[in-house]
């Protein structure tokens, strides 16, 4: 119905890929946008340096949920060296949706704490 | 409440008709649906004229310019003051204190009362219905100086316990109660001359935030029971930047200054200086002359239809809104039904974030407001991160909770949301 919602975002929104946790991750990262309430964890199961697993767990907006759902299917088997590399341009031209300034901190969310993950954050440096 | 029976019904068509934003469209060529105003109100022409008209003939900084602009930038800023005073029921002009927002009016007063009266062990209380604005301010003082805030609850229909209220006067410490008229995420309309006298038998002032009664019910001071009356000019047909604090002129004249300056001295000297008098004292620097000049005319666009009768008008939308709303499968509904109940609509739309509710409505030309609301202990209250709302005001009609109800409908299918 628009250009915003289109129907693969919501299809991810509805059904999410790669949805839910690892048991034993060998990765895993979390953080929120505290003004909206989106809220995602990512797990990685790694084999060497490549992405062998993928999780993501979270609620928020059909944006943040999407856009975590379609990372997952973008990074799954990559290296995470190629995570690194990943801009924010990469997801948001993945996501083919106009998102506004307002919307922009949900689309990224995901790759934020993604690249986190591979970088083996556990938490924020103060 | 002070809405009577019997006031003419608005004229909506023909207020439409002043407010020039109303006539254009958005998203490629939808009408526009405003229902934001407890964000902002739309501005009539008679208010955009007057803030132009001021720029355009009668531009001067106020006060000590001896030539004809000046004295006129000068009358035509204290008649604004002059009207406030009236529309509020103020015993003088000098009881109206000119600041950019309620927010401002609020920090004023805790800067320059609270920090002249509260000592470490003092309790403010305020309610978990607050805007942010009337629990930050109180939370500094509390950092800085050693006040302990005390929140009141509500109720599960969204109404203050007075009870508990009444058991944090009982203690004795409390020297303030600062509690929101309506509330901007519930709609919840409190009763503020009640809550007053209990505060006043036991010794506490009473600071109320009118941000969103004065644009929309009838306000008069000497019946609120206040002491401290803060509201926003741009929520009640004004523009943005100027905002009003209120208090008796014995208590105004008791405190201390706020910001050191221009035009709030008596004399300065380079071994210090003495303040002048109210309202000046709490004016330093070149107020916005122009956006109270505007404010006036909002409150000469106002007084003619009457508060009473704006009242009457929410009301009776409210009255058409609600029973739609709640015919809408999955769709939650906050604040309380009932008289104490002003033009807000608070709601939740099956597991769907509020963001995405108002996106969606947003391509049908609607303006809704989605998220906390500057009221995070409030939604935590209620268990949620965020509503969406939908509020009204004069300009609005039936017309406008048909497409509201509508698009909520698409959104629901949007989004799959179950009954």
């Amino acid at each position: 119905m628009s250009d915003l919602y289109r129907e693969h975002i919501l299809d991810h929104y509805q059904h999410p890929r790669n949805y839910g946790t690892l048991d034993h991750p060998d990765r895993s990262f979390e953080d929120s946008n505290p003004l909206c309430g989106d809220r995602i964890r990512i797990d990685l199961k790694l084999s060497g340096d490549y992405i062998a697993d993928i999780r993501f767990s979270g609620r928020g907006c059909a944006i943040s949920q999407a856009a975590a759902s379609i990372l997952t299917e973008m990074v799954k088997g990559k290296s995470l060296e190629e995570v690194k590399a990943l801009g924010a341009q990469d997801l948001l031209e993945e996501l083919g949706v106009p998102i506004s300034p307002a919307r922009r901190k949900c689309a990224l969310l995901s790759l934020k704490v993604l690249k986190a993950a591979a970088y083996g954050l556990n938490e924020w440096p103060s | 409440m002070s809405t009577r029976v019997g006031t003419q019904p608005l004229d909506v068509h023909r207020i439409r008709t002043d407010f020039p934003i109303l006539q254009r469209t958005v998203r490629d060529g939808k009408p526009l649906v405003y229902l934001d105003s407890a964000a902002t109100s739309q501005k009539p022409a008679s208010v955009i004229e007057a803030l132009a008209g001021f720029y355009q003939t009668s531009n001067a900084n106020i006060h000590r310019g001896i030539y004809e602009l000046s004295e006129e930038a000068s009358i035509l800023y204290e008649e604004a003051r002059a009207k406030v005073a009236r529309f509020i029921g103020a015993a003088r002009p000098e009881e109206v204190i000119f600041v950019r927002n309620t927010t401002e009016a609020i920090n004023l007063v805790a800067r320059t009362w609270g920090t002249a009266n509260l000592q470490a062990g003092d309790v403010v209380v305020t309610t978990i219905l607050e805007h942010h604005s009337n629990i930050v301010p109180w939370h500094q003082l509390a950092a800085e100086r050693g006040i302990m805030v005390r929140f009141v609850d509500i109720d599960e229909a969204g109404r203050l316990r007075l009870d508990q209220l009444e058991g944090h006067l009982r203690t004795g410490s409390v020297k303030l109660v600062a509690v929101t008229h309506v509330s901007n995420a519930l709609g919840t309309i409190n009763p503020v001359s009640e809550i007053a006298r209990l505060a006043h038998e036991a010794g506490a002032l009473v600071l109320v935030d009118g941000a969103q009664s004065v644009p929309h019910l009838p306000v008069d001071v000497r019946r609120l029971g206040a002491d401290f009356l803060a509201f926003s000019g741009h929520k009640m047909l004004g523009p943005f930047g100027i905002g009003v604090l209120w208090a008796r002129y014995e208590l105004l004249a008791s405190l201390p200054p706020f910001l050191g300056g221009g035009g709030m001295i008596r004399t300065v000297t380079t071994e210090g200086f003495t303040p002048g008098d109210v309202p000046a004292r709490l004016e330093a620097g070149t107020p916005s002359v122009a956006d109270a000049v505007a404010l006036g005319a909002a409150i000469d666009y106002l007084e003619p239809i009457g508060m009473a009768a704006i009242r009457q008008h929410e009301v009776a939308l409210l009255a058409y809104a609600l029973p739609r709303l709640e015919e809408i499968p999955g769709i939650r509904l906050y604040g309380p039904v009932g008289e104490d109940r002003s033009g807000v609509i608070s709601f939740t739309l099956g597991d769907v974030h509020p963001h995405d509710v108002a996106a969606v409505l947003d391509l049908h030309g609607i303006a809704v407001r989605a998220g906390h609301h500057c009221t995070q202990p409030l939604m935590r209250r209620l268990g949620v991160v965020a509503t969406t709302r939908a509020s009204f005001y004069l300009y609005n009609w039936e017309a406008d909770v048909d497409r509201l109800v509508e698009a909520l409908h698409n959104a629901r299918r949007v989004f799959g949301v179950a009954g």
